[in-house]
């Protein structure tokens, strides 16, 4: 199989290491406005953890009988620490081995892992959405409150926002990275060999 | 003839169509586009805060502007139902005196804490004129924090003005009285038995907890009005006199005989040297201090026991008199410092003192006599000028920056603007009517803002729309960013307001407290969340720890309650966000609601004087389900055997 060029090994390396920033910074946010709240309830997603305005959402939530938001609705936060943990090795083990399978493979693990990611975002936003306290204080006939999985939508008062936050667009750059890596393996002039 | 029939037709028309033999009123004095100039957009924000002393109603007004719309009444030393304050237990320490609780006061002037001169804008300062007391109040979260009593004193009047940067908020007395052990005399023993005591309480410079520093025994004077020097006086104090006659009765006539008072000139770093020096004595003085505590949301009450007085009559080189034409009301110091202004009330000049001259008079001993000791200056010696014919009644002194000083003459109903190095009048606007004081943006600060000006008036008459004998006091917003002053806006104002001060909104717009954090609650019954609500019964008194958040009150169905059991709700507010006030009002208490802010705890007391399921709900129409917001305790008869249970969301 084909060796890398070292250029387009680095990038393999920094596309891993651009995934050690998911510790750190909130990887999506949802937000909230409606008249009364011209500021915005924003809510950010951690690897581990919520923050952000979780309480008055919960509180306006109420209402219409969703599920009380807390870390403990996502199991997520048990082993997300775990699986970006093993991209990262799989990353760095990638640029050790330096062949072109090794960066196809690692690309189309991440895009894997994207849409799973996506995928559980709108699973759990169906089930928040759907999930609804029979005994709510105000119920409208037909409605349900999933939130967006991207982008904006209008829920009665509010308009919702959900979208990627700092890490995941670090993530997404380094996935940006490895297309670069792709491209250049792809369309680069014959190695010489010596 | 018939020419003449004519040319009498033509003056008769001529009179008929002018403008009338009434005095020029603001129709005419309204020009070009005044109402833009004080127009803020919907959604937009006023530039000044404007705070506001409420007179007689014991409060201050927040006032924006250029809108003069009213944002906030912030009691002070008066009840107020609207937010408990002074009837719930936690606020009730607020109001103590060392005459116990005393739920009113009469609240005149306002200082805003400086550093160097120029607004800080941390505290707010205010005088309690009838049972004298200084609050302070936060301007983080508009709520009065502090008030101390101060001994010696009756009608605070001469009060609360400050050093540049905050050192000092002093306290001088209007009325003189007997002090210490002997105070059943007769009145007409005034002079030898009364005292005029001033009073300076220190700051700390971080907390801002004030503590009375000392006290100066000074003559049996009425002190009015007072300003600290400022950049080069710095260190000096001036505080304005009448009644220096020392009349006990009729004073409308017998305290206006002498052609000058005295402005009493007051050396404080000197006596701060004393106060060091152990030149000072202790005497007995009961006084409280009171202090909220805003981690336990709580007051607490202080009765403090002895003062440290000094006697300028010994300690001769803290004490000068400059004599002051006719009763001084106003004494005012310039930005620089330099000059002070007496507004003589009953003179026909304005006396302009110099600080140089006067520190020279000093060096000089230049002197015209002495009083008890105390040296008395000479008029020429420290005068630098008289503003000639500058109208009727002046009485307060404000500031531009540029140079130029305004002053409001209650007599003639105006005020009028003069540059301070000349002496000229270079401008005079009416106001509507009887001006008293007048308020610039930072006017009494060594760094005015200039732009603005307000008078604040003592009569209305037909200013606004009529509500019977009594009336709102009015305001009048001017335009002094010119050589001439414009009168831009006339609006009614709240209580009966005496001086404001006005500052930059910047300052401390976004410093605002916007919630309480219910983990930095340290009441000793909050709640922390609805897991924990209760009530117990301990003895006679029944405990109720309560919590509000949208929109439910628990526990919300109370019973075990008898009649005649002093019953305390705790109710806590859980709400962690902005604007989310909950109220709590119980049916047949003798007191007012609560207003809980969020992260909150406050206390209602009510003693239930019936047998009956009384309901209690939320007053602050908190969410779409407010009205559902609401619980019942049940009431039984003294003795019964019914056991204290409480529920919420239980149904059978």
């Amino acid at each position: 199989m084909k060796s890398l060029s070292t250029s387009n090994r680095i990038l393999i390396l920094l596309s891993a290491l651009l995934i050690i920033p998911a510790y750190f910074t909130p990887l999506w946010q949802i937000s909230l406005w409606a008249p009364q709240y011209p500021e915005g309830l924003n809510m950010k997603i951690w690897i581990d953890h919520l923050s952000g305005n979780v309480d008055q959402i919960n509180g306006v939530n109420h209402y219409i009988g969703m599920n009380h938001i807390g870390d403990e609705m996502f199991p997520e936060f048990t082993f997300l620490i775990y699986v970006i943990g093993v991209l990262i090795a799989l990353g760095i083990v990638a640029f050790l081995i330096g062949k072109r399978w090794s960066l196809y493979a690692f690309f189309g693990l991440m895009t894997l892992f994207g849409i799973g990611v996506l995928a559980d975002m709108y699973k759990w936003g169906y089930e928040y959405g759907h999930t609804l306290d029979p005994k709510a204080a105000i119920k409208v006939e037909g409605m349900s409150y999933q939130p967006p999985l991207i982008g904006y939508k209008e829920l009665l008062n509010f308009i919702a926002y959900s979208g990627p936050d700092t890490g995941s667009w670090i993530l997404m750059g380094g996935v940006g990275l490895l297309i670069l890596a792709i491209a250049r393996d792809r369309f680069q002039k014959p190695v010489q060999v010596l | 003839m018939k020419k003449n029939v004519w040319l009498l037709a033509a003056g008769l028309i001529a009179v008929a169509l002018a403008p009338g033999c009434k005095p020029k009123g603001a129709q005419s004095a309204l020009s070009g586009d005044a109402a833009s100039k004080v127009y803020v957009a919907p959604g937009e924000h006023d530039e000044f805060y404007n705070i506001v002393s409420g007179g007689f109603n014991g409060q201050i007004s927040v006032v924006g502007l250029p809108s003069g719309r009213v944002l906030k009444i912030l009691p002070v030393f008066s009840v107020h139902p609207e937010n408990g304050w002074g009837y719930s237990e936690e606020t009730k320490p607020m109001l103590n005196t060392s005459h116990g609780f005393v739920p009113w006061d009469d609240l005149h002037h306002i200082a805003i804490s400086t550093t160097n001169a120029e607004h800080d804008a941390r505290w707010a300062f205010a005088n309690a004129n009838n049972t004298p007391r200084i609050a302070r109040i936060d301007l983080t979260t508009f709520k009065t924090v502090e008030i101390i009593e101060i001994p010696n004193s009756a009608g605070n009047h001469s009060s609360p003005f400050i050093t540049q940067s905050t050192e000092y908020v002093v306290a001088g007395t209007r009325f003189s009285v007997p002090t210490g052990d002997n105070q059943d005399v007769s009145i007409d023993s005034y002079k030898e038995n009364f005292k005029g005591h001033i009073s300076f309480i220190g700051m700390d410079q971080e907390t801002g907890e004030m503590n009375l520093s000392f006290q100066i025994e000074a003559p049996p004077f009425n002190f009015d009005l007072a300003r600290a020097g400022k950049n080069k006086s710095h260190g000096w104090f001036f505080f304005s006199t009448y009644n220096t006659e020392m009349a006990h009765t009729l004073l409308e006539v017998n305290a206006s005989q002498k052609d000058k008072d005295y402005i009493m000139a007051v050396n404080w770093k000197k006596a701060e040297e004393y106060v060091k020096a152990g030149q000072g004595t202790k005497k007995k003085a009961n006084y409280v201090h009171n202090t909220w505590d805003e981690e336990t949301h709580t007051a607490t009450s202080e009765m403090m026991e002895d003062v440290l007085v000094l006697d300028p009559k010994i300690l001769k080189d803290i004490v000068y008199f400059i004599p002051c034409p006719k009763s001084p009301h106003g004494t005012d110091t310039d930005p620089t410092g330099e000059y002070i202004i007496g507004s003589g009330k009953l003179a026909a000049i304005i006396p302009v003192f110099s600080f140089t001259k006067m520190l020279a008079a000093i060096e000089a001993k230049d002197f015209e006599g002495t009083l008890d000791g105390m040296p008395v200056l000479k008029y020429e010696s420290v005068l630098h000028g008289e503003v000639e014919k500058p109208g009727l009644g002046p009485l307060h002194t404000e500031f531009d920056g540029k140079g130029n000083a305004y002053t409001s003459m209650f007599v003639s109903s105006e005020i009028v603007k003069w540059n301070i190095e000349t002496l000229q009048v270079l401008d005079r606007v009416p106001t509507y009517y009887s001006v008293g004081h007048l308020s610039i943006p930072g006017g009494p600060t060594g760094k005015p803002h200039g732009k603005y000006m307000v008078a604040y008036n003592k009569i209305t008459k037909d200013r606004y729309l009529p509500t019977g004998p009594e009336l709102a006091h009015s305001a009048q917003l001017y335009d002094i960013s010119g050589d001439k002053m414009q009168l831009l806006l006339d609006f009614p104002t709240i209580g009966e307001p005496h001086y404001a001060e006005a500052f930059p909104a910047s300052l401390i717009k976004d410093k605002q407290v916007k919630f309480f954090k219910i983990e930095e609650n340290m009441h000793p019954r909050a709640l922390k969340g609805i897991n924990d609500a209760r009530v117990e019964r301990e003895g006679n008194q029944v405990h109720i720890y309560m919590t509000s958040i949208r929109s439910n009150f628990r526990p919300d169905n109370i019973e075990g309650v008898q009649v005649g059991d002093e019953v305390y709700f705790h109710v806590t507010n859980l709400e962690q966000d902005w604007d989310v006030p909950h109220g709590f009002a119980i049916k047949g208490a003798n007191t007012a609601e609560l207003l809980i802010m969020p992260g909150e705890t406050s206390t209602l007391k009510w003693v239930p004087d019936r047998v009956g399921v009384f309901p209690f709900y939320c007053t602050d129409f908190c969410s779409a389900l407010h009205q559902e917001m609401q619980g019942y305790l049940r009431v039984s008869p003294k003795g019964s055997s019914n056991e204290v249970k409480y529920s919420t969301g239980e149904v059978e």
